[in-house]
């Protein structure tokens, strides 16, 4: 591994460890926090700084270490959780985080509340606190006796020896699977001090004897400088089935008294509750895990100690990392599968097959099974969105404090799990919106408390699974949308017409349009007229619509659905001149069939759709996508309904409306390249490419067409003319 | 007629020889990846007219090019006795739409002539070499120079 794959390791870890930070020091806020949770930020904070001393990454492992002797006094009893150092530690976990950030794009800017942050801590850490200067990273190390650091530390000393309690259960079929114990043991001989005891009571008496049999179990204790790994190579065959223990090492220290552990001279009987072997290992890896970047040789011992420190908290979540792109490749052959799938049943219906037959019945079942298999493969990218949303916690607090504000995030629904693109491509717009909730949504403490509120403003943040969608919502118990303002604001800004009228939620959407500012002032916050356009845009490009709703006095409400996820989208079938085309059905308002005189002459070769009053543009999508097509547009069309931000309403007139079905999306852009008007492609059921139109593109391409058509209409006169 | 530089004199060079537009081209073996029967393409909008579409390859969406067309010796009216040779070039995978598929050539370094540098249209800056075969000469195309244009500073 190359110094900088140990580094982007640790920048991994890092979010792991920075995420059971922030969750502690939610349950602290929440006032939730037991003990452990205590311990729990201490070591992720502990975890960090040791990692960063490795890295040289000077300004975190001061700022952590400052943190984490404030901690240490929490943990210890001698500092009282008052609001103050509430806030000063919830502020300490912001802070690192951001240093982390910094570090991470190898800045070495100094995060600007940094030198107030460190002062808070300072005077929080009492009188001990050395000097200052960066402390050496070797301070990573000082609390070696902390039973439950799952850190690890140097070799121990030649003098500290180790000793390992490895049991082998009477395995019936040890024999026959060509072991022999007295080769296994024999290979530990060589690793040190080895004492086996055999227990051979479970021989049966004479007549039940089966020679080839293995009755006997033993218990070894192996004793030496030795590492549990290479206990279990010599034991590589058995690894499962044995159960490997340290019972002591040279780091261990107070962890010899461990309550669970039997002296090593306790007598064995048969009867002893042996524990199951596997889980215990699994515990052991992933308790080991947050320490990986740091992992020597005696993690095993730093693990157990970390097992017998919180045997009554939960055992940490095992996670696995694996390179997106596998997953991608694996959803890839998946979505192929699928459609292989599709193109058999398509060839066996065209064949003639009947729909009862025993065939088409197991290729029912094989369509179930593909489809059980997508979603399986489809869950691997999932993720919930609670680092998302502890992140906005941290967004919220922030933006209060710099506000001068006492707001509260409430989340809701941190379990659902969403694609892991999504995850990631929402924490902008989130990110924008929660501020926005923040600077204009809740009032100043004097307007709330006049209108009668909580001097704590709240913001919910709530996802939940709604019919195939994720719906997202933000909420705050603000003033609520100054309608007047906005529609002020938008006529001075030449949006609307002064004397424009407008139902109140079209005034609300007005926020969505480009260059949109309510903003009295510009704050650093929000209002430098990068607004609600851009995170509509954002979501939009997502596959997702986001709603607003607002009441009085009461607050406001921004509701995002989103598709689970990116690989799969809802798509609607339709043919133009031709040519198979999916329109994304996120984007798609309504069709209709027109009738004939709905259907009006707009210039010379210009189409408007009479529709409850209002005139559409209607857009032949087969000339726009450049497909040979003479056929005018007439009632025999189809017309799609679509909307998008900057053009409106536009009807799509197409041949044909076929299917709608999910579809999976695949890139044009590795073998070919971006094409106007198209943003993928996708595979039909049978084995066709269809591509998948980009409507906000095709309607700015509409947009052009119509200024051409306009500049080239006399030429076309002039050849229509020739040709008549 | 000196030999193109990129082969030595004793490499021993394997040659897929294809028919396109009534003449006789051939591309080195390692470059293609598979040769397959033409199937209806799905078009593109906007496309340059060599480029008729794009296929579906076991799941991977790959264009697919008209070499005649491409190299400026008129289009190829597609049937499914057409051969399409599957070439990767760079991160890029395209298909090339042929009259034919005829034999492999074996050949030696030694044996290849440099194209002459003068002509007209696309051909000679497509052409690494020639070799001579039984009715004529077969033309060592540079795929890279297929790919559709355009599209290469994105490669």
């Amino acid at each position: 591994m190359s110094r900088d794959d140990l580094k982007a390791t640790f920048f991994a870890e890092c979010e792991d460890l920075l995420d059971q930070l922030s969750e502690g020091t939610g349950e602290l806020e929440a006032g939730t926090a037991t003990e452990e949770t205590v311990h729990a930020i201490f070591r992720a904070v502990h975890s960090i700084k040791g990692a960063a001393g490795a890295f040289a990454l000077d300004t975190l492992v001061k700022f952590a270490h400052r943190f984490e002797t404030v901690l240490d006094r929490l943990r210890s009893g001698s500092l009282v959780l008052d609001p103050d150092a509430l806030q000063t530690i919830l502020r300490s976990g912001d802070m690192l985080a951001e240093l982390v950030e910094l570090a991470q794009a190898e800045s070495d800017e100094e995060p600007s509340q940094m030198a107030e942050l460190i002062e808070l801590l300072v005077g929080l850490s009492g009188s001990e606190e050395d000097g200052p200067g960066a402390p050496e990273p070797d301070e990573a190390f000082e609390f070696t006796a902390v039973s439950f650091m799952p850190l690890s530390f140097d070799e121990p000393g030649e003098d500290a020896e180790d000793v390992y309690k490895i049991r082998v259960p009477a395995i019936a079929d040890l024999f026959r699977n060509g072991h022999d114990p007295f080769l296994l043991f024999a290979e530990l001989v060589g690793l040190g001090q080895l004492d086996v005891s055999c227990d051979a009571s479970a021989l049966p008496v004479s007549d039940e004897f089966d020679p080839n049999r293995c009755y006997l179990s033993w218990e070894l204790t192996l004793t030496g400088s030795m590492t549990e790994v290479s206990i279990r190579d010599a034991f590589v065959f058995l690894d499962d089935i044995c159960e490997i223990e340290q019972v002591s090492g040279g780091s261990a220290g107070p962890a010899l008294d461990l309550p669970g552990i039997e002296p090593e001279d306790s007598p064995m009987t048969t009867a002893e509750p042996s524990k199951p072997s596997m889980p215990q290992v699994a515990a052991e890896e992933a308790a080991a895990e947050p320490a990986a970047v740091a992992s020597s040789t005696s993690e095993p011992a730093a693990a157990e100690k970390s097992k017998a420190a919180k045997p009554a908290a939960s055992i940490p979540q095992t996670t696995l990392r694996v390179d997106p792109e596998r997953v991608d490749r694996l959803i890839n052959t998946v979505g192929e599968l699928i459609i292989n799938q599709a193109v058999i049943t398509q060839k066996l219906v065209a064949s003639g097959m009947a729909s009862n037959s025993d065939i088409m019945s197991d290729l029912d079942d094989y369509q179930y099974l593909a489809r059980e298999l997508q979603e399986g493969v489809m869950a691997i990218r999932a993720q919930p969105v609670k680092p998302l949303f502890q992140r906005m916690q941290r967004i919220v607090r922030e933006a209060a404090y710099s506000l001068g504000k006492d707001v509260a995030l409430v989340t809701e629904g941190e379990a659902t799990e969403i694609d892991k693109t999504l995850v990631e491509r929402l924490a902008e717009p989130l990110t924008h919106m929660i501020r926005n909730a923040v600077d204009h949504g809740i009032e100043g403490p004097e307007k709330r408390a006049a209108a009668g509120k909580s001097a704590q403003g709240t913001i919910k943040l709530s996802a939940a699974h709604c019919s195939g969608d994720v719906l997202i919502e933000i909420s705050d118990d603000g003033a609520g949308l100054n309608r007047k303002r906005i529609l002020e604001k938008a006529v001075s800004q030449g949006m609307v017409a002064a004397d424009a009228k407008m139902a109140d939620s079209e005034i609300d959407n007005l926020l969505f349009m480009a260059g949109f500012s309510t903003a009295e002032k510009v704050t650093n916050l929000s209002g430098r007229g990068v607004g609600m356009d851009v995170v509509k845009t954002a979501i939009t490009s997502l596959g997702g619509r986001i709603s607003i709703s607002s009441r009085q006095g009461m607050g406001t409400k921004f509701s995002i659905a989103l598709p689970l996820t990116l690989a799969v989208m809802d798509g609607m079938v339709i043919h133009a001149a031709g040519e198979t085309l999916v329109a994304p059905l996120s984007s798609v308002v309504e069709t209709i069939r027109p009738k004939p005189k709905d259907i009006l002459p707009f210039g010379r070769d210009g189409r408007l759709l009479s529709i409850r009053g209002t005139y559409v543009p209607i857009v032949n999508l087969a000339r726009l996508l450049g497909f040979p097509t003479e056929a005018e547009i007439t009632s025999d069309n189809i017309l799609i309904l679509i909307r998008s931000e900057q053009s409106g309403l536009v009807a799509l007139a197409v041949d044909d409306i076929s299917d709608q079905r999910q579809v999976v999306i695949k890139s044009l852009e590795g073998n070919y390249g971006a094409i106007e008007g198209i943003s993928a492609a996708t595979i039909l059921g049978d084995g066709r490419i269809a591509l998948i139109i980009d409507t906000d593109a095709i309607l700015s391409l509409a947009g052009h067409y119509g200024r051409e058509m306009a500049s080239r209409e006399e030429m076309d006169y002039a050849q229509t003319a020739t040709m008549g | 007629m000196p030999r193109p530089q990129q082969w030595g004199d004793d490499d021993v060079l394997e040659f897929v020889t294809l028919k396109a537009a009534g003449q006789s081209f051939c591309i080195e073996i390692t470059q293609i990846r598979e040769i397959r029967r033409w199937t209806p393409v799905t078009a593109l909008p906007h496309a340059e007219e060599a480029v008729l579409g794009v296929m579906n390859l076991r799941g991977a969406v790959i264009p697919i090019i008209d070499l005649a067309a491409r190299l400026g010796l008129g289009e190829c009216e597609a049937s499914p006795r057409h051969v399409i040779i599957v070439v990767a070039i760079g991160s890029k995978t395209i298909g090339l739409l042929v009259d034919s598929v005829s034999e492999i050539l074996t050949v030696e370094g030694s044996q290849i002539c440099e194209a002459p540098t003068m002509g007209g249209g696309d051909v000679p800056n497509s052409i690494l070499g020639l070799i001579s075969i039984e009715e004529g000469m077969s033309r060592i195309l540079a795929p890279e120079i297929l790919v559709p244009r355009g599209l290469t500073d994105a490669a």
